[in-house]
């Protein structure tokens, strides 16, 4: 379409400017943590910084790199990530492969059991007194097997499934390959994208889920990063890094010690979104298909 | 193909016996996390008692939902979860919907592009980061009030006082939703025929003209769903975000339904009361889901079924 035109011109620079605007407005509060989490306590403690660093260093992240809580809680963060998105991507090629079948007698009886799930649930008590009945507090499963059922996903994966070519493993059937090798062969190898971005979406989910562990995990050690943040960054707990620092420090300096403390905070935040941010360039160009594909059918 | 069951039981266990076992996991989870609490509502008619457990427990018929609408609080969350829900819905449908018409105006992909990714960006981001930022920025020793001071205005305690606290929740979730919300608006956009921006160019029509009369009634079944959908978020306002960013100080109106079912049920260890609370919420919740389909469809606009 052409563009041409003197009114043409103004309405993209301005468009252009507006949105320009808002990224700023997105990306400026991100950079300011940075900007605190690796300039001079001094001066953040004076809040002489705002968006230029000063005195460059990266203390903060090596204080916080060298709190056990911190490291632990990192551990916690990536196994919980790692066993919770492996369950999700396994449970959803089984199910979806089933239920994208016209021979599968079950369908439509499954479908409607798994969709009334979407609507209606026990709420937040009945779910805790299951987990708890079934011995899963304090566990790893408690905050990853509950989510593992979410029927989205399977429904996503199935109209994925529906979308390949029919001839593909229906003929492999007819050649006697059972259904195992269909979907492990010819199906989960033709669905890279979509996996992809069931993948994203399933660790982005468990690597910042709150609730569930606050709900199910009491003991601290089982905590993930997120929890910790919490006590860091709202409840303003000092870290015992933070202490430690302060107490080496040779001289007695309340400014200091006020803009370490910040310095060490914003680099608990960094360190934590931080594999989100390094791979989000990557995977990006694919949850855009993958959100669109969900909601065709969804 | 036969719709339904098409064929006898042993012929569907001869052909299907695989798919039968892929879909066990499954099946099984299902029925446990989701079938399993909801057979455990009947909690909320039980008076539940530790030691006898909860088969066992007495029945107390309506006796913790007469006690909730007795409770002093019961009107102040009710309140709160509603206005909170409904100012979210309020204020966070329009902007994404102008991100999107706005970026599908845009004549330079790449920039397009770029700025797409930076306004999902925020929508990755944990609730527990983004409350924290928004206390670092807005706290006593935030750069908001270090402005304020060198202005010689006075400190504003943000987080401890209640007359912020719903101003700071929906605005900080249209800024970390605009950019998400607006990836369907977007593709809607795409799917309009080119053919009648070409045409409306031809009858000499503005960019406004053709925002108004081709963009925005291109994708007015997609506003309507989606309003369809969060409708009933009115009353399922997140818990995450309420509970990190509310304190006692502000339950005036920073206390919702969820964080009360919370705090009697797993705090206080009252599992009837807040069992009892919860399926108030969730009842409420599809009835608003139901209704808004209902409006939707007698508007002869789509509806989800």
């Amino acid at each position: 379409m052409k563009t041409t035109g003197f009114g043409n011109k103004v309405f993209d620079t301005v468009n252009f400017t507006l949105v320009l605007l808002l990224c700023l407005m997105i990306v400026l509060p991100f950079w300011y943590m940075f900007v605190l989490s690796v300039s001079d306590p001094f001066k953040v403690g004076m809040k002489e910084v705002a968006l230029i660093p000063q005195g460059v260093n990266f203390k903060s992240y090596m204080a916080v790199l060298q709190e056990n809580q911190i490291v632990n809680a990192y551990w916690n963060s990536i196994r919980y990530t790692v066993v919770g998105t492996f369950m999700v991507i396994v449970v959803a090629c089984l199910t979806a492969y089933p239920l994208a079948l016209q021979r599968f007698g079950s369908r439509k009886a499954i479908t409607i059991l798994f969709t009334i799930t979407m609507f209606f649930s026990g709420g937040m008590i009945p779910t805790f007194m299951l987990i708890r009945g079934l011995g899963m507090l304090d566990t790893i499963w408690a905050v990853t097997l509950p989510a593992v059922f979410g029927f989205w996903n399977i429904i996503i994966l199935r109209t994925n499934f529906q979308s390949l070519p029919r001839e593909l493993f229906e003929s492999a059937y007819m050649d006697g390959a059972n259904d195992w090798r269909i979907l492990f062969q010819i199906v989960i190898p033709l669905s890279g994208p979509i996996l992809a971005t069931l993948t994203l979406f399933a660790s982005v989910g468990f690597w910042n889920a709150f609730f569930a562990p606050l709900l199910y995990l009491t003991s601290p050690e089982m905590h993930p990063l997120t929890i910790i943040l919490r006590r860091v960054l709202v409840a303003n707990e000092v870290l015992s890094s933070e202490a430690i620092n302060s107490a080496n420090s040779l001289v007695m300096d309340p400014i200091a010690d006020a803009g370490r403390t910040t310095s060490i905070r914003m680099a608990t935040v960094f360190v934590t979104i931080g594999p989100i941010v390094l791979i989000y360039p990557f995977v990006q160009r694919y949850f855009v298909k993958g959100i669109l594909v969900g909601s065709v059918k969804g | 193909m036969r719709r339904g069951w098409p064929h006898s039981l042993t012929k569907e266990y001869r052909l299907n016996k695989h798919l039968y076992l892929m879909i066990l996991p499954a099946f099984i989870g299902f029925i446990t996390f989701h079938y399993v609490p909801l057979y455990g509502i009947v909690m909320a008619f039980k008076q539940y008692d530790l030691i006898l457990g909860f088969q066992d427990s007495p029945w107390v018929g309506f006796k913790h939902f007469a006690s909730f609408f007795n409770d002093p609080y019961s009107v102040r969350i009710i309140r709160n979860t509603l206005l909170l829900g409904f100012y979210s819905l309020l204020f966070g449908t329009l902007p994404p919907i102008i991100l999107a018409l706005m970026l599908n105006e845009f004549t330079n992909q790449r920039w397009k592009r770029i700025f797409q990714s930076i306004s999902y960006l925020p929508h990755f981001i944990a609730i527990v980061v983004i409350v924290g930022m928004m206390v670092q920025l807005l706290g006593p020793d935030g750069i908001v009030n270090t402005m304020l001071v060198s202005l010689g205005l006075e400190q504003i305690y943000f987080f401890n006082q209640a007359e912020y606290f719903r101003t700071l929740y929906v605005t900080s979730g249209v800024w970390q939703g605009v950019g998400w919300g607006s990836i369907l608006y977007l593709a809607a956009l795409t799917g309009i025929d080119p053919e009648l921006y070409e045409a409306s160019y031809m009858d000499g029509a503005n960019r406004f003209q053709r925002i108004w009369h081709i963009s925005i009634p291109g994708i007015m079944p997609t506003i309507v769903i989606l309003l369809i959908l969060n409708a009933s978020d009115v009353i399922n306002v997140g818990f995450e975000k309420v509970y990190l960013m509310a304190n006692p100080a502000i339950y005036e109106t920073g206390d919702v339904i969820q964080t009360f079912v919370y705090r009697r049920g797993i705090v206080d260890r009252n599992f009837g009361f807040a069992t009892a609370v919860g399926l108030l919420n969730s009842v409420t919740s599809f009835m608003i889901l139901y209704a808004a389909n209902r409006i939707a469809r007698m508007t002869k606009q789509n509806s989800l079924w």
